[in-house]
């Protein structure tokens, strides 16, 4: 039975709460959030799937070689790269919501947006 | 392994080391050398089309010689040479043609970032061309999107700084769903190089296994690029960011950036997950019907513009959409139609902005149609541009878009008997209305001006760039129709070893 498959299913759900948030939230430092949920959701499913029960990272201790003792590297090398790429688009994305924070005082993009036309007019 | 056949790798690390570099230069210094990279680049892919029209087949070359399943790989064939050589000539005449308007546009103390926005927009773009790694596919994507949002905001206006934030939102959305569909994939096959998770996809779908998850895979790779290269639902981006941004940035999102995303798709469908296990999904079906609708709904949008740059960008839509329908008939020619339709639009669509904001500047800088009467005689190059890329998109005979449209035609011809009335009765109405905006744009410009408007001429003298670099594309679109022969068998014999 899957009944021990919490973490993937945690993943699976936050990764849903954070894309409805990106997706559907006015506000742009919610939908941030948003993003920084779904990329961690997927974080949290590779670093669930990558990790065995009993095992250890592979780095080899009291000359232990044997490949049951170990756990696969990849999945936290790419968690770690993952993670890497998503604070430099979270850092842009603020950086942009700094900018138009600035020029117009509200954080709702539809505001924005209609006070942007307007400005043009 | 020779020498020569490091040139892929070349493509990729110089302009990405030349972006570091960049960020220290001052402007003028950073021009020119952004200038020397890109023409290297362009010269090297030059040379690689050539020496590997005399190599047979494919290889691949081990990045720091770990062997297969471990190391990160780059593999390069006759359409990855062809594909690197029109992206890296096209991101070269697209900066070419745009040099006044980003003095015009940006600080002069911003400028050398934009430089280093574009060389990392060039290598990432080549690393999506030529990479053989799912994850190292990833990784530069969102490199592009980085770029390509930096390209956006460089010329600071309250629409751009909107456009951008559209244009992230929009972008994190299609890059959450591929990073979710590679680690599905990577949980499935336990690979993440694209050929060894090719043979693992092929063992799961010979015994029958996991069928669900792999087509929820295909699934979300498919609607995350989808969204990331702004097939049609997903394209409310699009206007702002390709209507107010400067006009090498427009050239260059509407012609690499989407195209780009594109090819990456068209490599995970032959080299990742197989044409075969592909089509039995259903998939293509999916992105064949937004393509339908794309192909009509962008058109009559593009119709309803006042603005000759909106026009465009919306026109953009309905030539993604017929990038989509060729992948959608999911049969060779279907693909080989699409591919050289991704060469044939983006050579013309770069062309056509670059035009258009030389239009516009000889029109006391407006991009409305009414202000735009007369400006091609104001600024005849742009003028003669504008119609050679308008004929371009509508299929007039001995250009590239004629060549797409009637290989589309035939490519339907082979897709069974719905998708053959659905494609060509589709066709005609989008090539109708394509003859209408791009014809009454074509129109306008050669008419008088209105009673009593005043523009000076001088403005119209854009220099010698600009007209060098529209001269260069012309040229570039006439060849692509006459000799659109040679370039379909290359397509056909790269496609043949792409998987």
């Amino acid at each position: 039975m899957s009944l021990h498959n919490y973490e993937e299913m945690a993943a699976m759900i936050l990764f849903g709460i954070g894309f409805t948030t990106l997706l559907l939230q006015k506000n742009l430092i919610k939908k941030i959030i948003g993003f920084s949920m779904m990329d961690s959701a997927i974080y949290l499913f590779l670093a669930a799937k990558g990790y065995i029960e009993g095992r250890t990272a592979p780095i080899v201790v009291d000359g232990v070689t044997s490949m049951e003792a170990y756990i696969n590297p990849i999945p936290a090398g790419l968690v770690l790269t993952g993670i890497v790429v998503s604070v430099s688009v979270t850092a842009l994305m603020l950086a942009l919501t700094v900018r138009l924070y600035r020029r117009y005082h509200t954080l709702d993009i539809d505001h924005i947006t209609a006070l942007v036309r307007k400005e043009e007019q | 392994m020779e020498l020569w056949q490091s040139i892929p790798f070349a493509c990729i690390l110089l302009p990405l080391g030349s972006a570091a570099m960049t960020s220290v230069l001052k402007g003028r210094w950073a021009r020119y050398w952004t200038f020397c990279v890109l023409t290297v680049v362009t010269g090297l892919s030059a040379a690689f089309v050539v020496l590997m029209n005399g190599y047979e087949g494919s290889y691949t070359y081990m990045m720091g010689h770990y062997a297969a399943p471990w190391g990160n790989e780059i593999r390069a064939g006759m359409l990855e040479a062809v594909t690197a050589l029109f992206f890296s000539m096209i991101m070269l005449l697209s900066l070419m043609g745009g040099l006044k308007k980003i003095d015009e546009h940006i600080l002069a103390d911003k400028q050398s970032l934009y430089y280093v926005m574009l060389l990392l927009l060039t290598a990432a773009l080549m690393a999506q061309v030529y990479t053989n790694d799912l994850f190292t596919a990833y990784v530069f994507l969102e490199i592009m999107t980085i770029a390509a949002c930096s390209l956006i905001t460089a010329r600071t206006k309250g629409r751009t700084l909107v456009a951008a934030t559209r244009y992230m939102i929009m972008n994190l959305l299609g890059s959450g769903l591929f990073l979710l569909g590679i680690t599905l994939l990577y949980d499935l096959s336990g690979h993440l190089l694209m050929s060894n998770i090719k043979q693992a996809v092929a063992s799961l779908a010979a015994t029958g296994q996991y069928q669900m998850p792999l087509t929820v895979v295909i699934a979300i790779m498919s609607i995350g690029l989808g969204i990331k290269s702004a097939l049609f639902p997903f394209h409310t981006w699009v206007p702002d960011a390709y209507g107010y941004s400067t006009p090498t940035s427009a050239a260059v999102l509407s012609s690499l950036v989407s195209k780009g995303y594109i090819f990456l798709l068209i490599k995970i469908y032959y080299r990742v997950i197989g044409l075969e296990v592909i089509a039995s999904t259903g998939i293509l079906d999916i992105l064949f019907g937004f393509a339908l609708v794309g192909m009509v709904m962008g058109s009559i949008s593009a119709i309803r513009q006042s603005d000759i740059r909106r026009m465009i960008a919306f026109s953009s839509v309905a030539q993604i959409g017929y990038i989509f329908m060729g992948m959608g008939l999911g049969n060779e020619q279907g693909m080989t139609a699409a591919v050289f339709h991704i060469f044939a639009h983006s050579v013309c669509k770069s062309m056509l902005f670059l035009a258009a904001g030389g239009l516009a500047d000889a029109s006391g800088n407006s991009k409305q149609f009414r202000d735009l009467r007369g400006s091609g005689f104001r600024s005849p190059i742009a003028g003669v541009a504008f119609t050679i890329g308008a004929l371009s998109m509508v299929g007039f005979p001995f250009l590239g878009g004629f060549t797409s449209k009637m290989n589309f035609a035939l490519a339907a011809m082979n897709g069974g008997d719905i998708r053959m009335m659905l494609v060509l009765i589709v066709l005609v109405i989008s090539t109708w209305l394509n003859t209408i905006y791009f014809l009454k744009t074509v129109i306008t410009i050669y008419r008088k001006p209105l009673e009593g408007a005043n523009y000076p001429v001088e403005k119209g003298r854009r220099g010698f760039c600009f007209n060098a670099s529209l001269v260069l594309f012309s040229g570039v679109n006439v060849a692509l129709g006459l000799f659109s022969q040679g370039i379909i068998e290359a397509i056909t014999r790269g496609l043949g070893i792409f998987g």
